[in-house]
């Protein structure tokens, strides 16, 4: 095993970890909001468009942290800076 | 398949300075967007009972709606600034979805110039709208302590700013062409309907998240 090939490896299992670690906390972030949105959709069904509006700017905002890990994990695949 | 997600493709050279395929986007998307607000301008200053000026006020009303809400201010700097960033991001969403083509918002070049013209915009419009010592004093506030922690957080929401568009757009683009490259003509067209409806959202977020950061500077808000 070159020092090439351990890289590569690290690099690799880094990745996946990356990914999967990162989606957990996005996926239960994500999933608070939504049943909050809807359980308060249920109580005041008049105010749909602006928790609706929110809603979506929340998911959003809380998606942002599985994408810094996703450029991450690409950032290790494609852009590796000790991968030479 | 040669994946470009970090690099930038150069198609030309003007002298020393590479033109790479974003600034050929970016800049076919500035002048579009020029030219629909010019038209749109010159429509309701001309003829206001046309239909093309009704589209221009309900634009504007909506726009700067959206400003007042995010940023708790009636600012023209402001509504300008959010306005330009919104539709920008919103039209290279939609020029991206032309086969080929990859959206300028998809590089983190362009990303990282937006997030800086952000960055930049607030010190100015601060400094401007309330003087050098009243917008230097909100570093200072609730504690001194606070400035270092407040210098560190201008910073890092500049890149949270760059790297989110970055990551949502290049994601969008990324999982189509491997859908492309692996299953055929039709089947990404679900996908790329997802991925301008995030483009738009991601427009919609970097405009607000503009806002209440030139909001802030402002001052708005801040009765208690």
């Amino acid at each position: 095993m070159t020092e090439h090939a351990w890289i590569a490896i690290a690099s690799i299992v880094m990745a996946g970890l990356t990914m999967a670690v990162g989606a957990i906390g996005a996926a239960l972030g994500e999933s608070r909001i939504a049943s909050s949105a809807m359980d308060a959709v249920a109580r005041q069904p008049e105010a749909q468009g602006p928790i609706t509006r929110n809603q979506f700017v929340a998911l959003a905002m809380v998606e942002s942290t599985a994408i810094f890990c996703l450029v991450v994990a690409l950032i290790l695949l494609f852009a590796n800076p000790f991968a030479r | 398949m040669n994946a470009q997600i970090f690099g930038e493709r150069v198609i030309a050279h003007a002298g020393p300075i590479p033109i790479t395929a974003t600034m050929v986007t970016s800049a076919v998307v500035s002048l579009a967007l020029v030219s629909v607000g010019a038209g749109l301008a010159r429509a309701a200053a001309l003829r206001p009972e046309s239909g093309t000026a009704s589209a221009a006020r309900l634009a504007h009303g909506a726009l700067e709606q959206v400003v007042v809400d995010a940023s708790g201010t009636r600012d023209a700097a402001v509504a300008a600034i959010a306005a330009a960033l919104f539709a920008f991001i919103t039209g290279s969403a939609a020029l991206g979805q032309l086969p080929g083509i990859r959206p300028p918002t998809a590089s983190i070049a362009a990303t990282s110039a937006l997030a800086v013209v952000v960055f930049l915009a607030v010190p100015i419009v601060g400094v401007a709208r309330r003087g050098l010592r009243a917008y230097l004093r909100e570093y200072f506030r609730p504690n001194p302590i606070f400035a270092p922690l407040h210098l560190v957080s201008e910073i890092s929401r500049t890149l949270a700013l760059a790297v989110r568009l970055f990551g949502n757009m290049m994601s969008g683009h990324l999982v189509v062409a491997l859908l492309v490259a692996l299953a055929g003509l039709l089947v990404p067209v679900p996908l790329m309907a997802l991925d301008l409806l995030i483009g738009v959202l991601q427009a919609y977020i970097f405009t607000i998240l503009a806002c209440v950061y030139l909001g802030a500077a402002l001052g708005a808000g801040e009765s208690t």
